[in-house]
Order: C-alpha cells, then sequence, then structure tokens
C-alpha cells in the first residue's frame, strides 16, 4: 500500500464506517433501555437488504438526498456552510409547480423546462445568502438558516394566496394546478424507483468532475483551503463565494424534483419536507465525495425504506431517526479524531522516509 | 558584551541555560542563555523570527526544551504546562488580548480562577477588593464594573496585566506589549512597569523597538537566529550598537557578479501612495519610487511593518493605489487585475508561507499548481492535467533540493525549510520577469536558505528582476545590487551593498532619514 493518496482514501472511508458503527451501538443500548431486543430489531431492519422492492425504495429515497448532499458539499468544499438547503428547494419547489404547470411544451423539452426553473430560483434563493456575505460580511450560517424561515412563510403564503387549485378529486389536501403529463419524469420501475435517480447520479458525475478535475474546480477548492494563498495569486474570494452560493442554489433546486416532476406533480405543503437538512447529514457522513455521498445516501435511503418493518416486531420506526442523528454527531467526533491520528501519522512517516534518504548537511 | 560575570547567579529570577528547542528544519533555539535579575524590566531584543517568542513559550511552559535548564528564583523547574509556569509564579501578557468584550473588567480578570464560597457561589465582593488593590499599586483609575468593550487598546492591556497578577505572578513576561500602542500608551506602559518592579516584579519585556528598550530597560539579552549573542545594559550600548547586535556584523562580501545589470526596467514603480487602513490615518506608503531592471535584485531593507508588505500587496494589484504608477516591463498596471499581473510575467513569494503561500492539508502537487492555472502545459482547457502536474511538481522537487517521499504527501509533512523551497521553485517555474521575493528564506535552516539564494542568483543572471524584502542583512548585502530601505512607510535611503556597513543600516531601519546614495 504504498500510494498514499489511495491510503489516505482507506483511513477516511475506515472512519465513517467506524462512525455508523458506534452509533449502531449506541442505538443497541437505547433498544436495550427501552426493552427491545437489538438483535431482533438489527436483523429486522437489514434483514430486508436482499428484497429488490426494498432496494429499489432505497435508490428512490436516496435520489433527493444524493442532490441535496451534493449542494452541502459544493459549499463545504469553499469552506461555506450552506444550511438553507431546505429553504432553496421549497422556493423552487413552489416556482417549478407554477411555471411548468403554465407552459405547454413536449414532454422531453417540458421536463427540462421544469429542471431549469427549478435550478434557477434555487440559485437566485442562495444568492441572496452570498450577496449578504460577499456586500456586508453576514455569514452564511446565520443567513441561510433565517432564510429557511423566510422561505417556508414566503412560499406557504404565495401558495395560499395566489396558487391553490380546486380541489378535484375531493380530497382534503390542497395542490397547486397539476403539472401537464408532458412534464412527469418517467419512474424506472413502475411507482418504485424514478427516473430522477439518473439525474442525481450525474449530478453527483458532474459534482466529481467539476471539483477535481477542473482548473474551477481547483480554485474552489483552493480558495477554500486557504483564502490568502488564492487571494495573492489572483483568485476573487468574494467572486468565488458567490459562485458556489449559486451552483449549491442551483442543486438545492433539484433535490424537490424527484418528489413534484416523479410523484406528485403539483406542489403541496409537505412536498419533500426535510429532505434538504437530511442532506447534510449525508454529505457529513460521506465527507463531501460523490462516491462517499453516493453510499451514505443509499444508507440513509435504506434505513428510511425499511424503518417500517420494525413496526412489525413492535419497535417504533423512528429508532431510525435516531440512528441516523447519533451517526452524523458520531460522524463528525470521530473525523476529527482520526484527521489528527492520521495527520500526525503523515507527518511521521514523511520525517521517517528523509532520515533514510537524506543526506547529512 | 558577552554575558556578565558578575551578576549574582543566587539572587537570579529566571536562569536559562543552554536552552535548545529544535523544529524539523528552522531555526528554534540553540543553546539560549538568559538571566534575569530579580526586580528589573530586563529587555529581549531580536529580528521576527529570531527565536524570541519560541524561549518565552519555554520559560512559560508552553512547550518543553530539548536540552537545557530552567531556574526560577534559584529553584530548578520543569514546566509541563502554563499551569506549572503560573504556580511557579510566572504570568504571560500575550501580543493579541484574550479577553471576553462582553464581560466586565472584574469578570475577565477573574475568569477561570473565581474566588468561590463552600456552596460554590463566585465571590464577587471578594474578587472586586482585590482587584481594586492591585490598581491602587498600579496606578490604574478605571471602574472595575466597566464593561471591557468600552476600553480602548491601551487600558486593555492593563487589565491583561492586572489579569497575571490577580494570578499571583511576580515574574511578568510581555510578548511585543507596544506594538498595538500609541507612543502616548508605551509611556503609560512603562510608568505602570516601574511601579510593578519597584513593588518587587519582574518584567520580561520583548521587543524589536530599540528606543523605547534603551530608554526603559535595566538589562537587555540579544537574540539573534536562535541564539543569544549579547547580555548588556542600555548605559553600554547605543542605538547603532544594539541594531548592530541584533543583525549581526559579520557581512559577507557583495557577491562578485559575473554578470550586469541589463538596461530595460522591469519593474517600476512611480510616486506611489496608499492609503492607511484607518480613515483619516496616515498614509501607509508615501511616494515610493523604485525601479528593477533586468537581470537585478534591488533589496528593501527595513523593520517588518514598515510598509513593505503594502508595497508588494500594492504592486500585485491587491489593494487600491491612492497614486501614482506602477508597471511591469514598460505596461502599466493600474486597471489590471492580479491574474493578468501574473499573467505579464509578476511572481510573489509571500510573506508568511503558511497563510500566503501554501494550502497545507493538499498535496505537494496541487501546491506547485495553486496560481498557475492558466499555464497550458498543466492544463487541458479547462481541466486540469494531474500528469503533468505531477510531472511539473517532481522537476520542482528535483531541481529545488525538496526533501520528500513524494509529490503525494501533503504540505503539512514537509519542514519548514523545505516548505519554502517548495514555494520558491513554484514562483520561479513559470519563469517569471519580475519577482517579489519577500523573505525568501525566513525561518528556514542554512542548507535551505544557501540552496534558495544560489537559486536567485541564477535566475537573477538569467535576466530576472527581483525586489527582496527582507530584515536580514547578510541576504541583503550578498544579494542586492542596490539596497533602499523603509520606515514609515517611505523610502528612507539608498544605499550601496558594497559600501553599505551594519551600522549604517541598523541607523537607516531605525528612523534616521538619508538623503542620497551613501
Amino acid at each position: 500500500m504504498k500510494n498514499p493518496r489511495l491510503q489516505r482514501m482507506l483511513v477516511t472511508s475506515a472512519s465513517s464506517l467506524l462512525a455508523v458503527f458506534v452509533a449502531l451501538c449506541i442505538c443497541a443500548v437505547i433498544l436495550l433501555i427501552t426493552g427491545k431486543d437489538p438483535i431482533e430489531a438489527y436483523r429486522t431492519l437489514f434483514g430486508a437488504a436482499g428484497e429488490t422492492k426494498v432496494l429499489q425504495g432505497a435508490l428512490n429515497r436516496a435520489t433527493p438526498l444524493m442532490i441535496s448532499a451534493a449542494a452541502v458539499a459544493i459549499g463545504f468544499k469553499m469552506n461555506l456552510f450552506n444550511i438553507g438547503v431546505e429553504g432553496q428547494m421549497r422556493v423552487a419547489l413552489l416556482a417549478t409547480a407554477v411555471a411548468g404547470a403554465a407552459v405547454d411544451l413536449p414532454a422531453p423539452l417540458h421536463i427540462l423546462f421544469c429542471l431549469v426553473v427549478a435550478m434557477a430560483s434555487g440559485a437566485i434563493w442562495a444568492g441572496i445568502a452570498g450577496w449578504l456575505k460577499v456586500k456586508r460580511g453576514v455569514n452564511e450560517v446565520i443567513s441561510t438558516i433565517m432564510l429557511n424561515f423566510v422561505a417556508l412563510s414566503l412560499v406557504a403564503w404565495a401558495f395560499d394566496s395566489f396558487f391553490r387549485a380546486e380541489s378535484t378529486t375531493g380530497s382534503l389536501l390542497v395542490k397547486t394546478k397539476e403539472l401537464p403529463t408532458s412534464a412527469w419524469f418517467p419512474d424506472i420501475v413502475e411507482r418504485r424507483l424514478n427516473g430522477m435517480f439518473f439525474v442525481a447520479i450525474l449530478v453527483l458525475v458532474l459534482f466529481y468532475v467539476l471539483v477535481w478535475k477542473t482548473k474551477f474546480g481547483f480554485q474552489l477548492r483552493a480558495s477554500g483551503a486557504n483564502a490568502g494563498a488564492s487571494r495573492v495569486t489572483g483568485v476573487n474570494p468574494k467572486r468565488m463565494v458567490m459562485i458556489s452560493m449559486l451552483l449549491s442554489g442551483a442543486l438545492a433546486g433539484l433535490v424537490g424534483m424527484r418528489a413534484l416532476l416523479g410523484d406528485v406533480h403539483a406542489y403541496q405543503n409537505n412536498l419533500a419536507e426535510q429532505q434538504g437538512f437530511n442532506g447534510i447529514a449525508v454529505a457529513l457522513l460521506g465527507r463531501n465525495h460523490p462516491l462517499g455521498i453516493f453510499i451514505s445516501a443509499l444508507l440513509f435511503g435504506y434505513l428510511g425504506e425499511a424503518s417500517g418493518r420494525l413496526q412489525l416486531i413492535d419497535i417504533p420506526k423512528e429508532i431510525t431517526t435516531i440512528m441516523t442523528g447519533i451517526i452524523v454527531l458520531a460522524v463528525v467526533i470521530i473525523n476529527e479524531a482520526v484527521k489528527r491520528w492520521d495527520d500526525r501519522r503523515i507527518q511521521h512517516k514523511a520525517a521517517l522516509a528523509l532520515e533514510s534518504a537524506a543526506v547529512p548537511a | 558584551m558577552t554575558e556578565q560575570s558578575h551578576l549574582g547567579q543566587s539572587h537570579l529570577a529566571v536562569e536559562l541555560h543552554g536552552i535548545t528547542k529544535r523544529f524539523p528544519g528552522v531555526i528554534a533555539n540553540h543553546d539560549i542563555e538568559l538571566l534575569v535579575r530579580p526586580e528589573t524590566i530586563h529587555a529581549i531584543v531580536g529580528e521576527n523570527g529570531a527565536g524570541k517568542s519560541t524561549l518565552m513559550k519555554t520559560l512559560y511552559g508552553m512547550h518543553q526544551p530539548d536540552e537545557g535548564t530552567i531556574t526560577v528564583n534559584g529553584t530548578l523547574v520543569q514546566f509541563k504546562t502554563p499551569t506549572d509556569a503560573i504556580a511557579a509564579g510566572i504570568g504571560m501578557v500575550h501580543q493579541h488580548f484574550m479577553l471576553a468584550d462582553n464581560l466586565t473588567i472584574t469578570e475577565n480578570i477573574i475568569l477561570g480562577a473565581e474566588p468561590v464560597d463552600h456552596r460554590g457561589r463566585i465571590n464577587f465582593k471578594e474578587a472586586r477588593d482585590r482587584i481594586e488593590a492591585l490598581m491602587t499599586s498600579l496606578g490604574a483609575t478605571f471602574n472595575p464594573d466597566t464593561n471591557v468593550s468600552e476600553l480602548g487598546v491601551g487600558q486593555r492591556q492593563r487589565v491583561e496585566i492586572l489579569k497575571v497578577l490577580y494570578r499571583g505572578a511576580k515574574i511578568l513576561i510581555l510578548d511585543e506589549p507596544t506594538a498595538v500602542l500609541v507612543p502616548q500608551e508605551v509611556e503609560e506602559l512603562f510608568t505602570t512597569l516601574k511601579r510593578l518592579v519597584a513593588d518587587g516584579a519582574t518584567v520580561i519585556f520583548i521587543s524589536h523597538k530599540l528606543d523605547e528598550v534603551l530608554a526603559y530597560c535595566d538589562e537587555i539579552t540579544v537574540i539573534r537566529q536562535g541564539t543569544s549573542v549579547a547580555h548588556t545594559e542600555p548605559s553600554q550600548v547605543t542605538r547603532r550598537s544594539l541594531a548592530e547586535l541584533m543583525v549581526g556584523s559579520d557581512l559577507p562580501d557583495p557577491s562578485g557578479r559575473e554578470t550586469k545589470v541589463g538596461d530595460d526596467v522591469r519593474l517600476q514603480v512611480t510616486g506611489l501612495n496608499l492609503a492607511g487602513d484607518i480613515a483619516g490615518a496616515k498614509l501607509a506608503l508615501e511616494d515610493i519610487n523604485v525601479a528593477v531592471h533586468a537581470g537585478e535584485i534591488v533589496g528593501i531593507a527595513g523593520v517588518e511593518g514598515n510598509g513593505q508588505f503594502e508595497l508588494c500587496e500594492s504592486i500585485l494589484g491587491l489593494r487600491t493605489i491612492l497614486s501614482g504608477s506602477i508597471s511591469v516591463c514598460g505596461q502599466e498596471l493600474s486597471h489590471t487585475e492580479t491574474r493578468e499581473r501574473i499573467n505579464m510575467g509578476l511572481s510573489y513569494i509571500p510573506f508568511d508561507r503558511h497563510r500566503e503561500g501554501l494550502l497545507l492539508d493538499a498535496p505537494l502537487w496541487e501546491n506547485t499548481f495553486l496560481g498557475r492555472e492558466e499555464n497550458a502545459g498543466l492544463t487541458n482547457g479547462p481541466f486540469i492535467s494531474r500528469n503533468k502536474i505531477e510531472a511539473d511538481c517532481r522537476t520542482i522537487i528535483d531541481r529545488f533540493g525538496v526533501l520528500t517521499p513524494s509529490e503525494q504527501v501533503p504540505a503539512f509533512a514537509l519542514s519548514g525549510g523545505n516548505q519554502q523551497k517548495l514555494v520558491v521553485g513554484r514562483e520561479m517555474a513559470g519563469h517569471p520577469k519580475v519577482l517579489l521575493a519577500a523573505h525568501p528564506t525566513r525561518g528556514v535552516d542554512v542548507g535551505a536558505q544557501a540552496a534558495i539564494w544560489d537559486e536567485l542568483r541564477h535566475a537573477r543572471d538569467n535576466g530576472l528582476g527581483v525586489l527582496l524584502i527582507s530584515a536580514d542583512l547578510e541576504e541583503l548585502i550578498g544579494l542586492s545590487d542596490r539596497i533602499l530601505v523603509m520606515f514609515d512607510g517611505r523610502v528612507t535611503a539608498h544605499l550601496n551593498p558594497a559600501t553599505a556597513t551594519p551600522e549604517m543600516l541598523g541607523t537607516y531601519m531605525t528612523g534616521e532619514e538619508q538623503g542620497v546614495d551613501g
């Protein structure tokens, strides 16, 4: 194992796996305290892993998580913490539902139009936080959190005042006017796995290429790693903040599209709820790397999909929500500890390699 | 002017013998002797990076020396943490204040050392009484219930000192305390310190401002390149001789160069004025005129903080200048962005490699790519070409003798000297027309220093124009074709390295003006 890059990847993956394991142990203790058998619970929870239907459902649930994690991760790469994915997604949902229902286009174009509207509206909302940071020095953590509330209320008000459609089916759920079928994103597996899954994969691939393979991505990472060093090479840090906020917001706009274009086909109040926030957890566990994000999204998607089974053995399915939370905490703590250890290891190894190679001065 | 043997060994407040502290590849401390008599103000002077702070961290228990002994009030001690040092009566007043703005003076002072009763409640009355008593002895006159946010810089410093005294310190270390003060506050500070000394305290005072050291201190230890070079008293030295001790007197001969300075002007700065950071304050740069020709190294001498940093940032286009013009190879730069200036052949070795030179967590190949994204040989359209960048990085590593297992290692794993060689190598790799080299060998070991100097000479012989900012006289005289001295944002002297003496440089660097060439 001579390749340091591979070594670092292995260490990183191992620390994330360790975090998941620790979280499972802590949840086992919680189950024991509540008088349940953790072994039986875990057997039920993970026993479903072989079933095609469950896997399809897991991929479907993973779809928005991958996109929202990518939205968070692109900010992280620039040292920006965009907590506003939820709000950006919500703004994009209503904007797309309204704009999509208002136009008449052939199928592929209509979908494309909806995706563009979603990305643009998400980017605009995120752009407010970017603008505040660049012009006024407002910390993006604060502004994006606040803008989440603003988005939530603003969208609810606009929906309620202008865009609610008369219910045709007699359902109590209030929705916007239904999108024409030309805007519906087709399923891969009928009612189980929507085609947005491929869009999510595409997002992760493009995210990887952009951040790791292009000049722009290099400048983005360099600016995030050391703004001072990038500044003296002529990279304008404010411009970088603005661009990464806009990119992050554009991806955030796509998060709700599986639910909107692939499932409900109209806006309603709880549509795609929490998927923006959950992306933060997925990005943390996936260490902001596309492959890590894919695996973590899959894990979280699976937990969500299989959690219902726990109720069959009389365990509340909310235990998986607790598990998700503990995983995030464990990831943050263990990653930091492992990084410190690994930094020391690398430094030590470099020193050793030199001692044996160096010519005495 | 070496150690004075008349100092009574048994009555010393602090006694350091043979203190050596090593960090990989960097000069830290080597065989330092420090003898501080009780009830004196003892100055430790030396250039930036000479090792003063490392020494004080050793004395304050922030790290342990590799060799040597520490004796406090006649007792041999070993400090594992600052807590041990505090218990032995040593207190440290940091250069950067560590105060909570929204707490009162009293709360700040007792923070972490609160007097509590048996129920765990803080006894504020007892605290305030003690603080008021301390204030009286210090001659401070503020209300201990004032919020720290309402205090000025000088008063905040007084609070820091009170904090240390409250914890029972008898030996106070002040790390460049006057760096943040205006002259009047400096006077007040020393009045305070004199009172403390009269009450039985001992003050260790770190500075590189010679005037105040000579005016207010009782004894002086000079640190140069990590070791103590003199122990003296203000009555025995002049400002000039002290400056000479600080920067070293063994000057090399100006290198007899075989090539000639070219005719074409590579860098021309004319009538440059730059506003200060605070509105209404005096100019940060005032009427700077500098020309660097092809194949020429122009040295800028000066104690740090006299406008050298601002000059570099102005040339790079990182600051908006008030008036004046800057041109590279005859092209006026006024409306060009930093990136364009770099593409025109401007290159920069920054003052601080960690803050502005390197991505410490990133592998070396990414570090040598930094700032060179427009280099067509390393990219493929909008994409980076990793193989080419890695090959280029290996070339730099070989050429500049960077000691590293491979180009995949993160930059933090390298020693300081090797990190610096990597930065220098990167900045030279693009074959620049003009190089701004700020302290290119600061804090690196002798081997790396020689290697970097050789590279600079070599590039100069091939026509590179270099603006060399340095405080190291050996470097300035050994490399420069001409030397300008900067003081207080202005060029105050033009010197010929062949005839310049350290005394002259020391004088001009500490503020004396000269008209024309010496």
